[in-house]
């Protein structure tokens, strides 16, 4: 059951202002009404949305035509398995990983990096990607940074990667994800049916809004960037189904306070010196064209891929657990299920026994809604 | 992991900067930031990097949400994010006093 002393410290947190929140729900209302057909289903794609989302209750006052679904926004859920054994095999055979906290129980093929810790492989927490560089330097033996996340996230390890007094034993196993290429993928699922995206501040922060409009014209759907705090989910909201009614496939930043047309060009020059996209998997997803970032053959010298010849066949043979097999965090990423559609959730699978990676991070659906109690029926 | 959080910077050397987090100095890289950042900007903090310099006029509104999530307490998952991110950055032997 999800745990009741949580879900009471989530509830005593109010709209700071609840009128502002009640006229916009009101718009909202107003406006599928307008629509007047359903479901109207709109596709956010931002770990922290959804918790902000689950956290407030925000969907007991949508409109019961508006669907709400989650997408693929959390990077340590689609960290894909072949992913995790690369950091399983370089830890066991005697390399440090040093990884973010949250990629320490996502499943592997046969096991997670807390496994192979537990069998006496080294595995360190970091926060970010200069504590794995400390750690580098401070020691003799080959540390890789195992770095996921999505460009925010990569634009870290990029600026990591250009420093040059690098220790000589640091090196990079990258399994960091580009955004927009999976809304692409996203969008083309018929069964989806996602008629507009609510996209992710602070990613945008760095790639700019600008970055969204190919897909809107392509595809003819409306995006609408949008902060996470709960009334910016709202406003956000409000101008995406405005857009869906008026038929207008534009992009609308409603964060103008992080968010920018051009984004950070600081960042974003520095993190294409270092990256290239790179067709791959996001777990349970899709082959993603371009939706991984895969470091520069300049920078061949710090690519663990290079520089370690990693085997990963042989967990291969270690069969997945059965249970493996029953979770659909992909159907959930895909905005085709919920949580509640899987039979393991909050029995076989909780936050200490995660089945899947949507239970492992704070960011993935399925442990958002188990700590903040899921979607309100009403 | 998405989440970044904002802070005042209290003194800025080469790359580095000391920024203050309601009280916690701390020492946040300045490799990737949009705009030359001095003492007394508010900068947006992500996994120990600055990846934006907050506009004046959205400083207030910027704090207080994060502010409010602060105050939910240990238990609550956005709360511990925003802890995370500010543990991204090594701690600062700054005695705290701004230069500015
Ligand atoms: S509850 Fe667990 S098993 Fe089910 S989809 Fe979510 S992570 Fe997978």
């Amino acid at each position: 059951m999800p745990d009741e002393s949580v879900r009471t410290s989530a509830n005593e947190l109010k709209f700071r202002d609840p009128s502002q929140a009640r006229a916009l729900a009101d718009r909202l209302s107003g406006l599928c009404e307008e629509i007047a057909r359903e479901p109207i289903s709109v596709m956010h794609v931002c770990g922290t949305h959804e918790q902000a989302i689950a956290k407030y209750g925000l969907r007991t006052i949508l409109p019961k035509s508006l669907d709400l679904i989650m997408g693929p926004g959390c990077p340590v859920c689609v960290t894909d398995m072949p992913e995790v054994d690369e950091a399983v095999v370089l830890a066991e055979d005697g390399a440090l990983i040093a990884t973010y906290g949250d990629m320490l129980r996502v499943p592997g093929t046969a096991k997670s990096l807390a496994d192979a810790q537990a069998e006496g492989a080294r595995v360190e927490v970091v926060y970010s990607a200069a504590q794995a560089v400390e750690l580098a330097r401070s020691m003799q033996q080959e540390v890789v940074f195992f770095a996921s996340g999505f460009e925010t996230t990569a634009v870290a390890t990029a600026a990591i990667a250009l420093q040059d007094d690098l220790p000589p034993n640091l090196s990079i196993l990258s399994a960091h994800k580009y955004v927009p290429p999976a809304m692409e993928i996203v969008a083309q699922i018929p069964a989806t049916q996602v008629e507009g995206f609510l996209a992710a501040g602070h990613a945008a922060t760095i790639t700019g809004w600008g970055i969204f409009e190919p897909l809107a014209e392509r595809y003819k759907i409306p995006v609408v960037v949008a902060g996470f705090e709960p009334l910016d989910i709202l406003a956000g909201l409000v101008r995406l189904v405005e857009l869906v009614k008026d038929g207008t496939p534009a992009v609308d930043n409603m964060y103008p306070r992080c968010v920018t047309r051009e984004g950070n060009r600081v960042a974003q020059e520095q993190m294409w010196r270092v990256f290239r996209t790179v067709g791959g998997r996001w777990r349970g997803i899709a082959d993603v064209p371009d939706g991984n970032l895969r470091l520069r053959p300049e920078y061949a010298h710090l690519d663990a891929r290079v520089r370690f010849e990693i085997d990963i066949r042989r967990l291969w043979q270690l069969a997945p657990s059965a249970l493996a097999e029953k979770c659909i965090c992909g159907a959930i990423m895909s905005g085709l299920a919920s949580p509640s559609d899987c039979e393991l959730f909050g029995k076989e699978c909780d936050p200490e026994n995660p089945v899947g990676a949507c239970m492992v991070s704070s960011e993935g659906t399925c442990k958002i809604w188990y700590q903040y109690g899921g979607r309100p029926d009403l | 992991m998405c989440l970044g959080v904002p802070g005042r910077v209290l003194r800025v050397e080469g790359l580095i900067a000391t920024v203050d987090f309601w009280g916690l100095k701390r020492q946040v890289r300045l490799d990737v930031v949009d705009e030359p950042v001095q003492p007394g900007d508010y900068v947006l903090n992500h996994v120990g990097f600055a990846i934006r310099r907050i506009p004046a006029e959205e400083i207030q509104e910027t704090l207080s949400l994060y502010e409010e999530l602060l105050r939910a307490g240990e238990s609550d998952m956005m709360a511990a994010d925003v802890r995370g991110e500010i543990e991204a950055s090594p701690e600062s032997a700054d005695s705290g006093e701004p230069d500015a």
